[in-house]
């Protein structure tokens, strides 16, 4: 029967589109979030990546003698990512928590910086859980900060509204949607110093630590099963610590430099 | 002979892989799915749920009553006006309504500072336009989007009402607003009525895009909240597609009802 | 606003604009759609084929099919399908002895969105097909030809000026529904227009930009159909 076998050469095709996709198994997938997080990953006019991570991740997987590929996810799903295989390793300035670590494990601690509060240009810097109270709050979704600000923001009532990345958080405050945003310092730092940033905002202060929320510093995220990756990854972080290639890559970005904790000046 | 075999080997592939994924299906339903969180976040998805239906409901309602004058002055009206309402329907129809979304509510954003740069009273005199709830840029999205849609389908329709008709009532004595209301619009609505159970289906089935711009909806609720919480990925989303088919199978059957009601010669 | 490049530089090909980076965009939107598109034809194709001739199964798998997908919203099946999806073959592949497999954004977005599309491309070829005059059928198989050439000579022919408006329609819908493919991060067009409004803070410029984009495609696309149109419907009696 003539139509039955090109239903099945049909099928065969499908299967070779299917299998093609599936070339270079071999590298490592590094999920960074498909969105700008500077000064750490953010997309040039070029169509690059570039950043602080990015060039950590380099540097990493040069030790490792691995190589590796950027791969571009949704951060709101970027841990079903890594469960379902799309990536190898989540590298996207993901803290270490002890509830993230209940579904995925995590690599050592490679940089950490403490969590900041910024908002409307008024000189006002009391950031006092009850002071926010009828407040608005902006976070980004499935972040530590997230967490902190429904845990001691929201319960004194103010309203947290979530965001899928940082940079719409930091622009509906540019926007005055919302009165403060709580995110990493170094990041919320690169905005402020940006024109839209330094035009509208300032910095509130630094929220007191609550490493049960805030986490133990950003680490890789890794599958559970995947002990061997784990284990290259840490033994790369440490042997980069000691030739003090995390200073050579903080000495390109300024900002970072006397703010960012890292394996080597921890 | 070798034709029949290769069928049952066929058909009976099919039965079991049927078998296979339908076990497969109640295995997790039963022994590895979570459902606890539905305990803890009931309030939230009715809250969701309601927000959903008002989104869908109130852009059904006013997007067609902006398309009315769309569509007839398209039939009847001043060649200008025929011309603006002819473009609005291509615009609308020829873009993503992500990112008219996107473009309301992001983009309208990023003018606010703009405005205020200039007009410095802006951020005391236009608060409650800076403060105003995604939703209702979400809205003003989703009715356009159902105007554009639907300004399309009335054109059609009040061109397919015989020009007898027309000419009957008009011969009757009617005043061309009598024509209008009496003949004319009763005729096209009942023209519309089948393609426009498929359009409201359709507005539903494009409310979740409303979550990329903060509204706490169902699929906000779900996305947003419950995954990022609990980090239970397919339970929620399942519910969410659950929900969804019994609103679209009652919006279907609910039309069938109205369009019995309603015969088409009287 | 000093020190910001100017309207026409932004939108630039250069190292400094983001034109190149939206025009590859939007090559890649125009592929996955290109893609996903010839992937909902053939399940269309079969689709239909086995929910008019085929057994009491297959029309049952097929009708379960068509319906489930038809009433579930688009984003939220991309959403089950991108994740679960994916992470169900790799779980049956290594249950099966075979390695997991990294399915990447693109045959990932092209595999969704085709399953979606296949649905109803069932359902409008289902739909071309039964307006066909039934004597033709019977006047090919009386003149004994196999199903093959009925289907050739016959049922194709014959169900294109039904089904080109329907096939249209979802040719216009596949090209937007690609960028629901922005929201698990793959960069395609609409993803790229937010990453760069993202970086330069331009949400309105580049938002507008991307837009008249895909209205190029749109317009262009109906274009192409409507001469498509014309050429299927040679010889037919024009329509008043």
């Amino acid at each position: 029967m003539k139509l039955n076998r090109r239903i099945v050469m049909a099928a065969a095709a499908l299967g070779l589109l299917a299998s093609a996709s599936t070339a270079a198994m071999a590298d490592i997938k590094f999920g960074v979030a498909a969105e700008p997080y500077a000064p750490y990953s953010s997309k040039d006019a070029s169509g690059k990546w570039v950043g602080w991570e990015i060039d950590l991740m380099n540097a990493l997987c040069a030790q490792m003698n691995e190589k590796c590929e950027l791969v571009e996810v949704a951060w709101d799903g970027i841990i079903p990512a890594l469960t379902s295989k799309q990536i190898d390793v989540i590298w996207s300035s993901m803290s270490i928590t002890d509830e993230r670590k209940k579904t995925i494990d995590f690599s050592d601690m490679y940089y950490n910086t403490p969590s900041n509060l910024i908002g409307q240009k008024d000189g006002d810097t009391n950031i006092s859980p009850e002071h926010l109270k009828g407040k608005v709050v902006g976070v980004q979704v499935s972040t530590t900060h997230e967490r902190y600000a429904q845990k001691y923001f929201a319960a004194a009532g103010a309203e947290v509204k979530t965001y899928s990345t940082q940079d719409e958080a930091n622009n509906d405050l540019a926007a005055g949607r919302v009165d403060y945003v709580q995110a990493d310092s170094t990041a919320l730092d690169a905005f402020l110093k940006s024109d839209q940033g330094k035009q509208c905002c300032e910095l509130k202060g630094t929220v007191p630590d609550d490493i049960s929320v805030l986490g133990m510093g950003v680490g890789a995220g890794v599958r559970k099963e995947d002990t061997a990756l784990k284990e290259k990854i840490n033994a790369a972080i440490a042997e980069l610590a000691k030739q003090k290639k995390f200073a050579e890559i903080t000495v390109n970005y300024p900002e970072l430099q006397g703010i960012l904790v890292t394996p080597e000046n921890k | 002979m070798s034709f029949d075999v290769f069928k049952l080997i066929v058909k009976s592939l099919v039965v079991l892989l049927l078998v296979a994924l339908l076990t497969g299906i109640i295995y997790w339903l039963l022994k590895v799915s979570q459902w606890s969180w539905m305990a803890t976040y009931y309030p939230l998805l009715i809250r969701g749920l309601w927000l959903t239906l008002l989104l869908w409901v109130f852009s059904c309602v006013l997007g067609m009553i902006l398309a009315i004058p769309i569509g007839l002055v398209q039939v009847t009206g001043p060649r200008w006006l025929a011309a603006i309402a002819r473009g609005f329907c291509t615009v609308i129809r020829g873009t993503p309504l992500l990112l008219q979304l996107w473009l309301i509510y992001y983009g309208l954003g990023s003018l606010f500072p703009q405005l205020a740069s200039v007009f410095p009273e802006f951020r005391q005199d236009f608060r409650w336009l800076i403060r105003l709830d995604a939703f209702w840029y979400a809205l003003l999205a989703f009715t356009l989007s159902f105007a554009g849609y639907e300004g399309e389908i009335m054109r059609g329709a009040f061109l397919g009402v015989p020009r007898g008709e027309l000419e009957a009532a008009r011969s009757f004595g009617m005043s061309p607003w009598k024509v209008l209301t009496r003949v004319w619009f009763p005729r096209a609505v009942r023209l519309v009525l089948p393609t426009l159970a498929g359009e409201v289906v359709l507005q539903l089935k494009a409310t979740p895009l409303a979550m990329t711009v903060t509204v706490m909806d169902l699929a906000g609720v779900v996305r947003n909240r419950i995954t990022q919480d609990t980090y239970i990925v397919y339970e929620p989303l399942m519910l969410l597609a659950v929900i969804y088919m019994c609103l679209t199978f009652l919006t279907v059957w609910a039309f069938s009802y109205i369009e019995k009601k309603v015969p088409q010669k009287r | 606003m000093a020190g910001q490049p100017g309207f026409p530089e932004i939108l630039s090909f250069g190292p400094t604009g983001y034109g190149d980076e939206l025009l590859f965009g939007a090559s890649v939107s125009v592929a996955i759609a290109l893609l996903a598109y010839a992937l909902g034809l053939i399940i269309g194709v079969i689709g239909a084929m086995s929910k008019l001739y085929g057994s009491t199964l297959t029309r049952t798998i097929m009708q379960g099919y068509t319906t489930l997908v038809r009433a579930v919203p688009e984003l939220i099946l991309i959403l089950i399908l991108y994740y679960a999806g994916t992470a169900t073959l790799n779980q049956l592949l290594e249950s099966s002895g075979f390695s997991a497999i990294a399915i990447n954004g693109f045959a990932a977005a092209v595999l969704v969105l085709g399953f979606v599309q296949g649905a109803y491309s069932t359902e409008v070829l289902r739909a071309a097909i039964q307006a066909i005059p039934v004597g033709q059928m019977e006047a090919a198989r009386a003149y004994g030809m196999s199903p093959w050439l009925i289907f050739r000579r016959i049922t194709l022919p014959s169900m294109l000026p039904y089904a080109i408006p329907g096939l249209a329609n979802l040719w216009l819908i596949v090209t937007k529904d690609t960028a629901l493919i922005a929201v698990v991060g793959y960069t395609e067009l609409a993803l790229a227009t937010r990453q760069a409004a993202g970086n330069t803070k331009m949400y309105f410029t580049f938002f507008m930009a991307a837009g008249l984009v895909y209205l190029i495609i749109t317009l262009v696309s109906q274009r192409g159909f409507a001469m498509l149109e014309k050429r299927v419907r040679r010889g037919q009696r024009k329509l008043t």
